[in-house]
């Protein structure tokens, strides 16, 4: 709950302080709306024709009752009732064409929102997405589109027919008797003022119950993901605690929304029911002193039950406009972030590539790490030679992962700069730079597609050769055993893996993009030995024509390297081949220590074999 | 094929008997929770009868009104027209509070089933074996406790309600119009006829659609989610270009199903207005030539045209009904069978105690199989006494996981007992078990909320200063204090940025906090850095020194701690010895150690 909440309220760089009127905010949205207004005003113009027929019906009633029925003329009935009929279709007929017109073109508003939404995201820096939940990101590319298309198609629509639609049916009204329009005027107004707090009310309540439920979700989610844990621990009181919490929180809120949907109806029903009760009075009373006719007592109850819809509507009309508003707010919270990584304006280009890579005083912070703490990484100099195999090691936390990623540009440097065949990769299209270089995660991303399409990330148009070449360096085998082999739909709507096995089909990845330079975090932590130890051997061969950048936590991962770099508080203090830096680097000794210290102790386990 | 428990959920070929018991377990389980709200149910059905009877007086009265009140009033007589509306006022009074009671009753009610209903699916999932949530996957049984019972309480929360309040007030409609004027009563009942076909053509064809539409909306929601989740990756492969198109596709197939599923509204809705108006036509037309020949007062018809015009009101959130129904029922049967499944691990009938375990597991002719002809361990003895620190090794797949989950009760042996200090796993209480025996595995699931609360997790009782001592051993301490907010620091919020190595690490405080007298590490080093595994040794060997550890690795530097060494070949302890001999013999152990130390040169 805090997290959402926190998230929610993230102060936006981009976002300036001032609140615009709700006519401009929502107005920000018309560039998306412009080819569909037409019909939009079309729509308009049905909807209009539709509350304006609907009040005529009662006008044919009236004469009907005035005129012929009170003559006792059946004669008169066929035609009225033809008319009201004829009136009855058009009624139809315009709803219809109101839906036709605004319907289609409201549903492109919302796909060209959507579209220009996710393009947006793909283009902000890694850095936006680690402040926004994707939680929060998805109810803006759902739920608040929809609300703003809806807006379009009917909302608008609506707002402004029914307004119309009642000014003329109250003038018709008041022109029958000016004392029964004035009562059911006046009781109209505490609807459109109830109406509307409710909606204002009901509304912080409906997304109270949403996060509430996004609560309890996460807490079923939990249970279940962690379900070893607690097992292991018979933590199961803990959970069932949480999660009872959550669900009766839930319960709450959901009776509370109950009471304010029970508080709503009492009013939509007490409160023209006690308007025709007094119109009922008065109109027999008007009658019966024959200031008014009975055809128009009769048309009166006929016009006000024709209104009761849109005088009921205007409340949630309005604040349905306030969402709109806030959902347009919303969307335009994200248009509007800054995107500080992006290709250059006189973008250079590498002309011959040899896959050199070099740290040139790089310097990096997060946005969030505290005053008063160093740079993460504070002033980095490296090279890595064309075709060298550089490792990367250093303690859990030292920054080895924010360092690789720095390379292609996921986080941009905050000093210094990194350079690619000695050309700044700012000064690159991000395209050409990630086409030199690729990368494998530690947490091995998969998307829900084919296992070919996961490899060939990188390089789409790659021969069927190249890609069972990846595999195999990779050992990644098995997906020749999968259900459907290479085509098999692994990721999230698919066959699920396990974390060695994504970890393969990532590195496989990398490898299948055949980039000029390879950057590796720890790409081999979930094989077990006798894999590592083939994927090692395979490696090897690509490795000797490719720049190489790996980050490695063991003695094993290091052998593949021509030289090591050790990080230590942010900055390179060592590089050199894995012994001469054992013999220099008290801190790589530390921190690799393993060679020597596995000889001693075996040297210890042997004497005491042989004692 | 059965059809017991999850099994065939699948499928959608059930034969007639199939169905039947389908039907009769869901049936089942919704009378099991709505008995305890029986006498609720009928003062809420007789609160909506009266609520909904009060509403549908209004035009009668009407009628009244300006049939009788009015030549009485004209004759000088007030009486009739005070009583019909102050009638009329009574009746909106209590028409308006029984319908705001009966919203807020049957909230309660549906809440209560929904809260009861969680909480069975919540503790029976929680009760089933690790052998049931790995088969039957964790994806399904977040779904069967999220979107299948939101799927009821949507049926619960407006499906229900507009039912049974649509229903009772075209109900009351068609009796007040037939004690009205009986004539508009039954050119009413002509109306049904095409507005049965009309509703059944909606439903027919809106079924279909929202399935399409939720079938889209949920492909695009996993697209977009994938897509932020692995940005790094989408960034990395350059992928923004095919993603823009992919996700423009599938944009574009949702408006469309979208845009289809309005559509239908948009011929439906009209549709219900017009077959209303031509009713309302119809009515005026057969009691207008009645009200000029006499024979039909003038209010009576009017009464008759608002009750006809109001008929229909309901007809579209009613219409809706069928809907929601069929997903509720489809999501129901599930929620049934995973309730229908027994817990192959169940708790003691009869718990024996254990307040201070030493550590001893004895294990006496246990055999474990999924199946009769998947024997994973065959039968075999073995003992482990306290103290010891046991390294299991063996390749993939020769059951080191399977042993240490039977240890650990995760699963229960086919054949033969596993004792803890001579108790019978089976017969231990569990508070005693999960205090004693306690498993990391390669997999550190931290839960969100503080580092501090998950170390917790361990030992709930414990104190801050515990939880520190614990972090320290583990050499966790100094990554925590460095974090944005230290021990404050929300783990599973995005820009927590806590590596793999450093989870692992709050994983092992927790375990260290807990202070088992059996603590079983499942590959629990994988992801870290040689300083802190061996800090993590280090603390095995001081801090637990005399309680019982099992090691499963597949870096051969762990087992250097071992006392004792069991190597696992295709479900069978092949060898089983202290280091030192293993090595100085010739067997696998031998083998490996020795490749192990020539890849360290």
């Amino acid at each position: 709950m805090s997290a959402t909440i926190q998230a929610e309220h993230l102060p936006e760089p981009g976002v300036p302080p001032k609140k615009p009127s709700t006519f401009r905010a929502i107005m920000r949205v018309y560039p998306y709306a412009k080819p569909a207004m037409p019909r939009i005003y079309m729509g308009m113009i049905a909807a209009l024709l539709a509350g304006l027929v609907a009040l005529a019906i009662p006008l044919v009633l009236q004469q009907l009752v005035d005129g012929p029925l009170s003559k006792g003329d059946p004669g008169q009935v066929w035609p009225a009732a033809l008319a009201v009929l004829g009136l009855g279709i058009v009624e139809a007929v315009m709803i219809a064409l109101r839906r036709w017109f605004v319907l289609t073109p409201g549903t492109h508003i919302e796909a060209r929102m959507r579209n220009s939404l996710y393009n947006r995201l793909q283009a902000l820096p890694v850095a936006f997405h680690d402040r926004w939940q994707s939680g929060q990101l998805l109810s803006r590319a759902i739920s608040d589109l929809s609300l703003i298309r809806r807006w379009f198609s009917f909302g608008i629509v609506l707002l402004v027919v029914n307004l119309i639609t009642i000014m003329v049916g109250f003038g018709i009204l008041l022109s029958w008797s000016w004392i029964l329009g004035l009562v059911f005027i006046v009781c109209s107004i505490p609807l459109w003022i109830y109406g509307y707090v409710f909606e204002e009310k009901y509304s912080t309540i409906a997304r109270r119950s949403q996060d509430q439920a996004g609560d309890l979700a996460t807490a079923v989610e939990e249970s279940v993901h962690g379900i070893r844990v607690l097992k292991a621990f018979g933590r199961g009181k803990h959970a069932l605690k949480n999660f009872t919490t959550r669900a009766e929180d839930l319960q709450g809120t959901e009776i509370e929304k109950a009471k304010a949907i029970a508080g709503i109806w009492l009013w939509l029903v007490l409160v023209p029911d006690v308007a025709f009760a007094l119109c009922l009075f008065g109109g027999v009373w008007l009658a019966s002193v024959g200031e008014l006719s009975v055809g128009e007592l009769f048309a009166f109850f006929a016009t006000a039950a024709v209104l009761r819809w849109p005088v009921e509507s205007i409340g949630f009309l309005l604040s349905m406009t306030f969402d709109t508003r806030t959902a347009a707010d919303r969307f335009f919270e994200v248009l509007d972030a800054e995107n500080t990584i992006v290709d250059p304006l006189q973008p250079k280009t590498i002309v011959d590539p040899r896959g050199e890579l070099r740290f040139k005083d790089v310097h990096f912070r997060y946005q969030d790490s505290p005053t008063g703490v160093p740079d993460l990484i504070n002033g980095v100099d490296l090279t890595i030679r064309p075709g060298e195999t550089m490792a990367l090691v250093g303690l859990t936390g030292s920054g080895k992962t924010t360092l690789v990623s720095l390379a292609t540009r996921i986080y941009d440097v905050t000093g210094g700069a990194v350079l690619v065949d000695g050309v700044d990769a700012r000064d690159l299209t991000l395209d050409e730079l990630r086409t030199h270089l690729a990368m494998a995660f530690e947490d091995a991303t998969l998307f829900s597609t084919s296992v070919r399409e996961n490899v060939l990330l990188g390089r789409p148009d790659a021969r069927e050769e190249d890609l069972l070449e990846a595999l195999a360096i990779a050992q990644a085998d098995f997906v020749h055993e999968l259900p459907d082999g290479l085509d098999t739909v692994v990721g999230e709507e698919g066959m699920s893996l396990s974390g060695g096995q994504r970890q393969r089909l990532a590195l496989a990845r990398a490898v299948a993009a055949r980039p000029r330079i390879l950057v590796l975090d720890d790409p081999l932590s979930a094989l077990d030995v006798d894999t590592e130890a083939l994927v090692e051997a395979a490696l090897r061969r690509v490795l000797a024509t490719t720049t190489a950048l790996i980050v490695a936590h063991r003695p094993s991962t290091v052998m593949l390297a021509d030289r090591v770099a050790l990080l230590e508080a942010g900055r390179i203090t060592a590089v050199g081949t894995h012994s001469e830096l054992l013999a220099t680097s008290a801190h790589y000794a530390f921190v690799i220590s393993s060679l020597e210290d596995e000889n001693r102790r075996e040297t210890r386990m042997r004497t005491e074999v042989e004692l | 094929m059965s059809v017991y428990g999850v099994q065939g959920e699948e499928r959608n070929d059930f034969t007639k008997k199939e169905s039947r018991q389908i039907r009769s377990r869901s049936l089942a389980l919704l009378g099991s929770l709505m008995r305890p709200l029986r006498v609720r149910v009928i003062w809420m059905s007789i609160v909506v009868i009266v609520a909904v009877g009060a509403q549908v007086a209004g035009p009668a009265l009407i009628a009244v009104g300006i049939d009788r009140g009015l030549p009485a009033v004209v004759a000088g007589d007030w009486a009739p027209l005070y009583v019909i509306v102050i009638a009329y006022l009574v009746t909106g009074v209590v028409g308006a509070v029984f319908i705001a009671q009966y919203t807020v009753m049957s909230a309660r009610i549906s809440q209560a089933i929904l809260i009861d209903l969680r909480k069975r699916v919540f503790l029976h999932t929680q009760r089933l074996s690790l052998e049931f949530h790995e088969k039957y996957t964790s994806g399904r049984i977040i779904s069967r406790q999220t979107s299948d019972l939101d799927a009821i309480r949507e049926l619960l929360d407006s499906g229900i309600n507009s039912l049974i309040q649509g229903f009772l007030y075209m109900l009351f409609i068609a009796v007040a119009l037939f004690s009205l004027d009986w004539v508009s009563g039954v050119v009413l009942f002509g109306s049904l006829v095409p507005l049965w076909i009309l509703t059944r053509w909606f439903q027919l064809r809106s079924q279909t659609m929202f399935r399409q539409s939720r079938v889209a909306s949920a492909r695009l929601i996993v697209s977009f989610v994938e897509t932020m989740t692995g940005i790094r990756a989408v960034k990395a492969f350059r992928k923004q270009k095919r993603n823009q198109a992919e996700f423009g596709a599938q944009v574009e197939a949702y408006r469309k199903v979208n845009n289809d599923v309005i559509q239908l509204f948009g011929i439906f809705d009209p549709g219900l207005v017009l077959i209303g108006n031509v009713t309302v036509a119809v009515v005026l037309l057969v009691g207008g030539f009645r009200v000029a020949e006499g024979q039909l007062e003038i209010g009576a018809l009017l009464a008759a045209l608002l009750y006809t015009r109001r008929f229909f009101d309901p007809m579209e959130e009613m219409a809706m009904f069928y809907n929601s129904y069929q997903s509720a029922a489809a999501a129901l049967e599930k929620i049934s069978g995973v309730l229908e499944e027994k817990p192959s691990v169940p708790d003691p009938v009869d718990p024996v105690d254990l307040w201070e375990a030493k550590g001893n597991l004895c294990f006496k002719g246990v055999e474990f199989a999924y199946a009769a002809d998947r024997v994973i361990l065959p039968k075999f003895d073995l003992s482990m006494t306290a103290g010891q620190t046991i390294a299991l090794v063996g390749s993939t797949g020769a059951g080191k996981s399977t042993l240490a989950k039977l240890m650990s009760r995760f699963y229960d042996p086919t054949e033969g007992s596993i004792t803890l200090d001579g108790v019978d796993l089976r017969k231990l209480h569990p508070k005693d078990l999960r205090r004693a025996i306690v498993m990391v595995t390669q997999e550190s699931y931290l839960f969100s909320g503080t580092v501090a609360d998950n170390v917790w997790i361990g030992d709930p009782e414990a104190t801050f200063d515990d939880v520190v001592r614990a972090t320290k051993a583990v050499g966790a301490h100094e990554f925590i204090e460095a974090l944005p907010h230290g021990y404050d620091t929300e783990v599973n919020k995005r820009g927590g940025r806590v590596s793999a190595g450093q989870r692992q690490l709050i994983s092992f405080a927790r375990a260290f906090l807990a202070n088992p007298a059996v603590l079983i590490l499942d590959e629990a080093t994988s992801s870290l850095d040689i300083p802190s595994e061996r800090l993590v040794q280090e603390a095995l060997q001081t801090l637990l020194a005399d309680r019982t550890a099992v090691i499963i690795a597949h870096r051969l530097s762990t087992v250097a701690i071992a006392d004792r060494v069991l190597v696992m070949e295709h479900g069978k302890v092949v060898e089983d010895g202290t280091p030192e001999e293993l090595i100085s013999g010739t067997g696998r152990f031998a083998k490996l150690h020795a490749a192990w130390r020539d890849s360290l040169v």
